[in-house]
């Protein structure tokens, strides 16, 4: 398959790695000045030389995303459907060996969570799964998408990586975006970190976007597991892997999502801690890099960051999140993928987005665009 | 000032907004009014057309604002088709914003689906009025297709440079027999005003009044800029000359 990874191989991380830290302020500068920016220009963005620039770069990444996005944030809510899986990943409360109650909802469980999150304002939906292909495969997505379809006007799904046809069949079905997050671009660390399972296959995962793209499903998120390895080069890769993407699937919109490591049952520390200013800085890099890529924030952010981001260039918040499977109604105190840090309601934060000046958008799709 | 005739629809207001990007509904009501429109486009996707209280729509209950819904979001023709019915039978309206814009990057509409789906929804009843490259020829076969007007770029929608295509704009205006739309970049009141001294229609503006500081009064300026530009054209403007009169005339000997 001609995919990302020919040139993926072309880099070496460490390479990388001491090209974005010999970034000098002069090239910070350059950056900033340019109205076209490549990707050394990002380089220099997300650079340890940048961070005197980071206020700079916020009031350059508010006035982008206000052009292109409007004074706007789109609404979502995910729905964890199940949290049985059978990777090992050292990080994630869901691990095969972590010896919790697993789950996988109903029908009529799904169609009670779902009653909650309308009930809450949501329009825009993610299905959430771990990797568990006997019971949770594509028969069952398309299953539960054809039982909450007439009541979302975009789904979105974050399961285990499919095969294109199976991508195409929930286009069909009405799956509007698919997430998969490389978690790291690291090679060999990625091996240490997912020791077991279908997901220990790197370049299988990083393919994934490419099958995604072929099956011409509308959108398409990326990210990285920020906490994993080292952020800025980590950054670097995915913002290639987007370049890469966004030239060959014309059609396709892409997000970005900035996962940052939290607290789960059983888990490792982070391994690199991603400060506030970090990810402020990455976010504004990314806006200055690339002006219409959607850039999403979750509930595993603080209130306190959650107030603040608004108007610095993300283009989508989750609210009032659950977790785990049933979370919402069925089983609330099942075990939770991470914690949430930021507990408020949807309607909380539908007020503090428009308190910030900001228009939370509930309904940015229709079903009949499909 | 004369009045804009679209399909035997009067208007008084040359000046069409846009309805997304406002950071509150409130806001946009208020720059709608002050704009003097008469025309707002609205996107089918970001009506709720399940309930009938729509946060969108209920902002927009004025007795002198017509709704223009558009098909933003569809990759090709026969989406675009399928929202445009769905959005006559919501809206209660046969006036449709054509928008295909396959590409989500620069939003560049498609030429060959959109005159594919004029076609079509002419044939099914609608006003249409296309987004479109500034491309003279399409404008001219978009006729042939029955569009009841045709809705030219400035420059790509959202960047506010204002009229790059404007020697475009001026041979599709020279040549055109049904309303030209100026539509997508204009950035400020100078490029409206510019638009309609070549002779525009119409302008469409959105981005520029809902990011402004001020909506409110941004769109007030608008609908000064489109006034005094359209009475400008009206009036005739005077030629550029980039010489002085020569002081001995070539053809003199023609008097002698």
């Amino acid at each position: 398959m001609n995919s990302f990874k020919n040139i993926f191989d072309t880099y070496k991380w460490e390479d990388i790695k001491s090209s974005i830290y010999s970034k000098t302020s002069k090239d910070v500068e350059k950056a900033i000045a340019s109205n076209k920016r490549n990707l050394e220009d990002f380089k220099a963005l997300i650079s340890p030389a940048a961070v005197p620039y980071v206020e700079q770069m916020a009031q350059l990444s508010n006035a982008l995303t206000q052009k292109r996005f409007g004074k706007t944030i789109q609404m979502y809510a995910p729905m964890y459907l199940s949290n049985e899986c059978n990777n090992i990943c050292t990080y994630c409360g869901f691990s095969f060996d972590n010896k919790i109650k697993r789950k996988t909802l109903t029908d009529s469980e799904i169609l009670k969570e779902v009653e909650v999150i309308k009930n809450n304002g949501f329009n825009h939906i993610l299905l959430v799964t771990g990797e568990a292909n006997q019971t949770v495969h594509v028969d069952y997505f398309k299953k539960a998408i054809e039982l909450i379809k007439s009541q979302f006007a975009n789904i979105s799904i974050e399961v285990q990586p499919l095969e294109t046809d199976d991508y195409k069949t929930l286009h069909n079905a009405g799956v509007y975006s698919v997430l998969v997050y490389q978690e790291t671009y690291h090679q060999e660390v990625y091996k240490t970190y997912h020791p077991k399972g279908k997901k220990s296959n790197f370049y299988y995962r990083m393919e994934t976007p490419d099958r995604i793209g072929i099956a011409g499903i509308h959108k398409i998120g990326l990210g990285v597991l920020l906490g994993l390895e080292d952020w800025r080069t980590d950054s670097f890769f995915n913002t290639l892997h987007l370049d890469y993407l966004q030239k060959k699937y014309w059609q396709t919109k892409f997000s970005v999502s900035f996962p940052r490591m939290r607290p789960a049952e059983g888990i490792i520390e982070p391994n690199v801690i991603v400060s506030d200013k970090d990810l402020v800085q990455l976010i504004c890099a990314y806006r200055l890099f690339n002006e219409d890529v959607e850039l999403s924030i979750s509930t595993r952010e603080s209130e306190k960051f959650r107030n603040n981001i608004i108007p610095l260039g993300v283009t989508s918040m989750s609210a009032g999140s659950k977790t785990n499977p049933g979370g919402y109604a069925v089983e609330p105190n099942s075990l939770e993928q991470f914690e949430i840090s930021d507990e408020r309601s949807a309607q909380e934060i539908s007020k503090l987005i428009s308190e910030s000046g900001y228009e939370p958008v509930w309904k940015d799709w229709d079903k009949t665009l499909a | 000032m004369q009045l804009l005739n679209i399909a035997g629809k009067e208007f008084k207001s040359r000046l069409f907004l846009g309805t997304g990007k406002f950071g509150s509904a409130k806001q946009m009501e208020m720059a709608v009014l002050a704009s003097g429109s008469e025309l707002v486009t609205v996107a089918l996707k970001r009506v709720d057309l399940e309930t009938d209280t729509d946060h969108l729509l209920s902002h927009l209950q004025h007795p002198h604002i017509n709704l223009l819904p558009n098909t933003s979001g569809a990759r090709n023709a026969k989406e675009a088709i399928f929202a445009a019915q769905l959005a006559r039978e919501a809206l209660e309206t046969n006036w449709l914003k054509l928008e295909i814009h396959p590409d989500p990057k620069y939003l560049m509409p498609d030429a060959i689906e959109t005159l594919k789906a004029t076609e079509e929804l002419a044939k099914l009843g609608f006003i249409v009025l296309p987004y479109i490259h500034a491309d003279p020829v399409l404008c001219k076969r978009l006729e042939d297709a029955g569009t009841a007007a045709v809705m030219p770029l400035g420059s790509p929608i959202g960047t506010n440079k204002g009229l790059k295509t404007i020697d475009f704009l001026e041979i599709i205006i020279e040549q055109s027999n049904v309303p030209v739309i100026v539509d997508a970049g204009i950035g400020s009141p100078s490029d409206a005003a510019k638009a309609m001294e070549l002779g525009a229609d119409a302008v469409l503006v959105n981005t520029a009044i809902a990011v402004a500081g001020n909506p409110t009064s941004m769109a007030a300026a608008f609908k000064m800029a489109v006034e005094a530009g359209r009475m400008a054209y009206e009036s005739t403007l005077a030629k550029q000359l980039n010489h002085a009169m020569a002081s001995s005339p070539l053809t003199s000997f023609l008097n002698e």
